[in-house]
């Protein structure tokens, strides 16, 4: 009977709360992290999580207009810029991987040999090897750029780079379909391996392909109807020793490594207003 | 297939209530309106055809964009809180089926229209007795009208992401699920919940053109 009640209690805070509406990119969507770890706190707070999963820069665009209550998103400039517009509160490092230079395993370009990100990014320019770019407004998308400009080149409107438009699965289908090269952040490429012809040629340590993701609440004072609590509680949810261990285990089993590496809201690279 | 299918399940009946709804609100204000403009004589009526006629090819994205704006908390209806819900997808789509069930009518009327009225005013009827008559006498091609926009409103997937947002138990629909599972590399789900999608189009036609064809 004092379950049933509990039950009963249970299902109606389930109801009644008002729903999280999460803006999140389709890397830890598609990936299936977030349907792995936001039911527990669903069951615990009552609070259901509407998840829309776009590229970071729209995901920063539905918030920034009041449209959804928090973000996941991997771009530390761009959130930077949210949270110096008065548009983003209570940042959160969560978790981080590294983006991956995916290419087809005849590697023409020689990208396995390079000695960094910027020297595999030059080979693939000098070799003129096909190059898929997202052409979005993606945390990835950004990250490319950021590596074409450090490396001192511009690939625009070279005949061998593409624009594909689309979302990180989509990308690595058409790369692979073009035999092509692309930059991946880790977690959508072990999860479409074996989906997707395509060989990790760079996947090594190098502090220009740290890929790290943050969280924060849309600011309440600049948007009253944004659900600050809901926001603020999975805030530190995310951030529990114990979610965060499940950050880290996710499908480690499948991948022998961490698709996702818990940060503990420890920063890897700053991100201040 | 990973999708579970009572998952697909609950996609495909979110859709149908969608594309239903959707198609029930653009049948409320089409169908008179063809009927209408189907009576009028010629220069009373090119000027509208000329626009529903062009309204058939509406995009469902700019749609969708315009609805975004509309209904985001930072436009004029924001405080009504409706982006990324289902009311929001059937708004939309009701936009893109209205064209379609208003122009299919007027054409379909437009041919019947004066035997019609010169048999019902002879017979000393009112001017709305024609219009009636006219909408029964053309309920066979108005079957098509209807079945032309729900089909616009269940196919579309520009402005069910943009205003609907793909949420999991909440707007995801059979045309943005495929859009998600075909990004996820899962092409085997987005072959079948294709074919469920085409499923429950071919069942909703069947039973318009059944209705449509009962004495």
């Amino acid at each position: 009977m004092k379950k049933l009640i509990a039950l009963g209690l249970l299902l109606t805070a389930a109801l009644a709360a008002a729903p999280l509406r999460l803006a999140t990119t389709t890397s830890v969507n598609d990936s299936g992290l977030l349907e792995a770890i936001l039911p527990g706190f669903t069951r615990e707070t009552g609070v259901p999580v509407q998840v829309i999963a776009v590229g970071t820069g729209q995901a920063l665009a539905i918030a920034g207009r009041g449209d959804a209550d928090a973000v996941l998103v991997h771009a530390p400039d761009l959130e930077a810029r949210f949270l110096r517009e008065g548009k983003g509160v209570a940042h959160a490092c969560i978790a981080y991987n590294n983006f991956v230079i995916a290419g087809p395993a005849a590697d023409p370009a020689a990208v396995g040999a390079a000695a960094d990100a910027l020297d595999a990014m030059r080979r693939i320019f000098a070799a003129g090897a096909t190059f898929v770019s997202r052409g979005d407004n993606s945390g990835t998308y950004h990250r490319e750029q950021a590596l074409w400009r450090a490396a001192g080149l511009d690939p625009a409107g070279r005949p061998w780079y593409l624009e594909s438009g689309s979302g990180m699965g989509a990308t690595l289908t058409l790369a692979a379909e073009k035999r092509a090269y692309t930059l991946t952040d880790l977690g959508t490429f072990l999860f479409m391996q074996g989906k997707v012809d395509l060989a990790a040629l760079f996947d090594r340590p190098d502090p220009r392909m740290l890929n790290q993701y943050g969280y924060m609440a849309v600011n309440p004072e600049r948007f009253p109807g944004a659900n600050r609590e809901a926001a603020y509680a999975l805030r530190a949810y995310l951030l529990r020793p114990d979610v965060q261990q499940q950050i880290g285990a996710y499908l480690k089993d499948r991948f022998g490594r961490s698709l996702f590496s818990p940060l503990y809201g420890r920063c890897k690279v700053e991100v201040s207003p | 297939m990973t999708l579970a299918w009572a998952e697909v399940g609950e996609i495909a009946a979110r859709s149908l209530g969608v594309a239903g709804a959707a198609t029930l609100l653009a049948a409320l204000f089409g169908l008179p309106l063809g009927v209408w403009l189907g009576s009028r004589p010629r220069r009373g009526r090119m000027g509208a055809q000329v626009v529903l006629y062009a309204g058939m090819g509406l995009p469902p994205v700019v749609v969708g964009l315009l609805f975004y704006f509309l209904l985001s908390r930072s436009g004029p209806l924001g405080g009504l809180g409706l982006l990324f819900t289902p009311l929001a997808m059937v708004l939309a789509e009701a936009v893109l089926a209205f064209p379609m069930i208003a122009g299919f009518t007027l054409a379909a009327v437009r041919v019947r229209a004066e035997g019609v009225r010169r048999l019902v005013r002879g017979l000393g009827g009112t001017e709305r007795q024609v219009l009636a008559t006219l909408l029964w006498e053309s309920r066979r091609p108005i079957t098509a009208a209807l079945a032309a926009g729900f089909g616009a409103a269940i196919s579309e997937v520009g402005a069910a992401t943009i205003v609907g947002g793909d949420i999991r138990f909440h707007t995801r629909v059979l045309t943005t699920a495929v859009v998600l599972e075909t990004r996820k590399g899962e092409l085997e789900s987005a072959l079948a919940l294709g074919a469920v999608l085409l499923g429950v189009t071919l069942v909703v036609t069947a039973v318009l053109v059944v209705w449509g064809e009962r004495r």
